[in-house]
């Protein structure tokens, strides 16, 4: 028998039995579809944490005051002495390291900032000229921070797009002069418009020379300090480098932890990328389902159509051609099935970007090619057993049947 | 040729082994008309299956031109009733969502011939048996003679030496009987094998040589000149 009659003779009896089929189709599809719009939710909901990580800046490393560790317990804990805190000294030291580019020294706080008789509270960054370029911002206004010796304070800031808006409206803002907390800054520049990364909205900030904002929050600490590594091949020896330049200056104590965007980016991609897994594993039973639920309706072929296989032997079909018959109607319910499920699931992802723009939900080909073969595998493999017993029936009692 | 002998058919039923066929003996030679007759359960379809291939012998030999179709494995036995044998039942056994032209092509389709040939081979047989015009009808859309004559047209589109009918009148009133009988007596005539198995006298009467059967046993052989 010839591969196109078989997959047209398949089809025939496809046909002749249509609601049945076209529930076969249906089950198959939502169990492919499934698989596909689960693994595309997965995947963007992955790649949005990733883009999130990196639109913070590249090949950055972060400085942060303590040990996360909490292994054993040190002198100081006894003493109940807290962690020496990061000074500007420790940031610019850094820059010893051949494998660092440029640092940008981050201290935080509060305050309010009034102009006229519009005032808000206000989140204060205190950093560099470098932090801009670190933090890839961009301005949409006038300039960044003048560079400076970071221990030389300024009187000026660059607002963030929100706090511009809140406090001056329409008016020009550049030049003007903003209190914050008990001294005047004269405003140089604004923000463009970022919205949110990592919870850290910087429309909403106001940055300050690191020497303004220790003057203004009275404290010598840092709460970060941000460092950009030459290349990414450089993250890893930057770290090192950071690490023991910042044991140095605190005496040989480790009391500082740097973290890699790369770590924790590692982290976050594996973790999401497991779940995109899990996901999609659940979306394969259903697929299995659909599989068994095949192979129920070839068991009822093959007992609806006993004469027609009986026929089939007498007019001389040997075993493996009803196998092959059986087979190719199996495959042929699973291939239409992948198919249909296939542009369900393009669709449903679509329809997922349209409602949530800031998902990249798009099924990874990976995912697409298991459903589709999962479809067709568990098709035809659970079409073994009823083409094996249309194989095996015997031709005088299966012509007698009425 | 045809050459049963020392052929036993024993069912297992409910326990208690029944013979079909006993210490059956038979030698039909090529292009002969032969009728098996007799009461329901004497063996007869059993006898018609084994030698159609559809039923194996408990023990005995059956060689077909020639050669021993007994020791046969499934697959090289669907290739002999493929191509030496062709069937003609009682209740047609059309594949009722095909075509009758398709259910003429059937075998040839199992028989992995190409398209081309399949459909000449198709309208030269639809032609001569006048159904030309029933090419495109499914079987629910003939009647009964016709979907016999479709019957006979796909049993014999292999051109098979032997031809296996059973009751091929049996749902079909006496006129249009008599058309089909014709029609199959037309084939012997080419040199095709027919046996014919029937309960009814007047048609088994037809054949050139008639078997009586009782109890899986030929109780009688008779031979008659050509009606």
């Amino acid at each position: 028998m010839k591969l196109s009659d078989v997959i047209r003779f398949a089809g025939g009896s496809l046909q002749g039995t249509r609601s049945r089929t076209l529930l076969m189709i249906l089950a198959m599809s939502i169990g492919v579809a499934a698989v596909v719009i689960l693994t595309a939710l997965g995947e963007g909901a992955r790649r949005y944490v990733t883009g999130q990580f990196s639109s913070l800046g590249t090949n950055l490393i972060i400085v942060f005051p303590g040990r996360s560790e909490t292994a054993g317990s040190s002198p100081g804990m006894l003493l109940g002495q807290t962690p020496r805190d990061l000074r500007l000294e420790d940031a610019t030291a850094l820059l010893r390291s051949s494998h660092i580019r440029r640092i940008a020294p981050v201290a935080v706080g509060s305050t309010q900032a009034s102009q006229n008789a519009r005032n808000r509270e206000v989140v204060v960054v205190g950093s560099t000229a470098d932090f801009m370029t670190i933090r890839h911002m961009e301005l949409s206004q006038g300039q960044f921070l003048p560079a400076l010796d970071p221990r030389e304070a300024s009187p000026v800031c660059v607002l963030g797009a929100t706090i511009k808006q809140e406090l001056f409206g329409n008016e020009q803002a550049v030049g003007a002069w903003l209190r914050l907390g008990d001294r005047r800054f004269r405003v140089i520049g604004v923000l463009d418009k970022q919205g949110e990364s990592m919870g850290f909205n910087t429309d909403e900030l106001v940055i300050i020379p690191v020497a303004s904002a220790h003057m203004l929050f009275n404290t010598q600490a840092l709460l970060r300090v941000l460092i950009e590594a030459k290349s990414r091949e450089q993250i890893e020896p930057a770290r090192k480098e950071a690490e023991e330049i910042l044991i140095k200056q605190h005496n040989g104590e480790r009391d500082v932890t740097v973290v890699t965007q790369d770590a924790v980016l590692a982290t976050f991609d594996r973790v999401l990328r497991a779940l995109t897994l899990a996901v999609a594993g659940i979306a394969a039973i259903s697929l299995s389902v659909a599989g068994v639920l095949i192979m129920n309706v070839m068991l009822i072929a093959v007992a609806q159509r006993t004469q027609e296989i009986g026929l089939l032997k007498a007019l001389g079909a040997p075993p493996h051609e009803i196998r092959r018959i059986f087979f190719a109607e199996a495959a042929l319910l699973s291939l239409i099935g992948s198919v249909v499920g296939l542009l369900l699931g393009e669709a449903g992802s679509m329809v997922i970007r349209q409602l949530y723009p800031v998902l990249p939900a798009y099924a990874p080909w990976w995912s697409v090619g298991a459903a589709c073969a999962t479809a067709l595998g568990t098709g035809i493999l659970f079409s073994v057993w009823p083409a094996r017993r249309a194989a095996k029936l015997d031709p005088v009692m299966a012509l007698s049947r009425r | 040729m045809i050459e049963l002998s020392g052929v036993n058919r024993i069912f297992n039923v409910g326990g208690q082994e029944v013979g079909a066929l006993r210490e059956l003996d038979l030698t039909l030679a090529d292009s002969e008309y032969v009728s098996i007759m007799g009461p329901s359960g004497s063996g007869k379809s059993t006898l018609l299956n084994m030698i159609g291939l559809l039923d194996r012998p408990s023990s005995g030999t059956y060689r077909l031109d020639g050669r021993d179709v007994t020791t046969l494995d499934d697959e090289q036995q669907a290739r002999v009733r493929r191509e030496k044998i062709g069937f003609v039942f009682q209740s047609f056994h059309l594949v009722p969502r095909l075509t009758a032209a398709t259910n003429i092509e059937l075998p040839m389709i199992l028989a992995g011939i190409s398209p081309e040939e399949r459909k000449a081979r198709v309208d030269a047989l639809l032609n001569s048996y006048g159904l030309s015009d029933r090419a495109d009808h499914r079987p629910d859309q003939l009647s009964g003679g016709q979907r016999q004559r479709v019957a006979i047209a796909r049993a014999t589109i292999m051109r098979p030496s032997v031809l296996l009918a059973d009751e091929p009148t049996g749902n079909l009133d006496r006129a249009t009987g008599r058309e089909v009988m014709a029609l199959l007596e037309q084939l012997v005539g080419q040199g095709v094998t027919l046996v014919l198995v029937t309960h009814d006298a007047e048609i088994g009467g037809r054949a050139a040589r008639q078997l009586h059967m009782v109890d899986g046993r030929i109780v009688s052989d008779t031979r008659q000149a050509a009606v």
